[in-house]
């Protein structure tokens, strides 16, 4: 049951993280930071469809990510869940087109060594 | 470079505090023991019950809407690696507000993606400028 929930979890985010991101790129950054900036920002965000489809799958992965607190602490569950790292770090090059540095690759592969470590 | 800073440390704190309140209600609502439609409408009921699980949720709200605003600038794969800098906090917190057992591979886990958050960190925020 863990690692079923796990790849729900970890599937829900990647595919969430890259819908959203691919939305928001295409929005564009709001030009200030005040009130009605940001809400104008936001009501744009409300009607970008990627942005919908990137809720759909947050939600089977936050509801997977609940059921796994529940049987799971939660200083294993959260490391765990990282596991699709490297996976993401690929697909921002490849569908997102990113430009991921020397640097920007050694760091991830720190991180995904340490949440290896730590999970 | 200020905005997005603010935004970063926003989504760290936000996510780590709400992953821990979100653990803590959990905690108490018990074990989900079927997967079957009843027992998870029952589950979701009581959980949505708990104040902490509320909180959880709450946080975890901000956190979603200050992520969603940086990646309107900033590049998905220094966003993901910078606030993977909540691992940490999250390992401490859970280790202080939980009483959770953190091991020592789990702390030398941290120490790795400290030392790689730091390293991606020091990235541009954005490549966009650098595509052809």
């Amino acid at each position: 049951m863990t690692a079923f929930l796990l790849s729900l979890v970890v599937g829900g985010t990647v595919a969430g993280d890259l819908l959203k991101a691919r939305g928001m790129r295409r929005q564009g950054a709001p030009d200030r930071f005040d009130a009605g900036a940001l809400g104008r920002f936001m009501a744009a965000v409300a009607g970008n469809h990627l942005f919908w489809w990137s809720i759909a799958a947050y939600a089977v992965s936050f509801f997977a990510f609940m059921a796994l607190l529940s049987i799971r602490e939660v200083s294993f569950a959260v490391p765990a869940t990282a596991s699709g790292y490297a996976v993401e770090t690929v697909l921002a090059k490849l569908l997102l087109g990113e430009r991921i540095s020397r640097r920007r690759q050694l760091g991830a592969a720190l991180v995904v060594a340490g949440v290896a470590l730590a999970a | 470079m200020a905005r997005t800073h603010i935004c970063l440390a926003v989504i760290v704190v936000a996510n780590a505090l709400g992953n821990v309140a979100l653990g803590y209600g959990m905690s108490r609502v018990g074990d989900i023991s079927s997967f079957s439609p009843l027992e998870l409408l029952r589950s979701g009921v009581a959980a949505m019950g708990n104040p902490w699980v509320l909180l959880g949720v709450a946080l975890l709200v901000v956190y979603f809407a200050a992520h969603t605003l940086i990646l309107s600038w900033a590049d998905l794969s220094y966003v993901l690696l910078v606030t993977s800098s909540g691992y940490v906090l999250t390992a401490a917190l859970s280790r202080l507000a939980l009483g959770e057992d953190i091991s020592y591979f789990r702390w030398a886990g941290t120490v790795l993606i400290t030392v790689g958050v730091a390293l991606v960190g020091s990235t541009a925020a954005s490549t966009a400028g650098e595509r052809g």
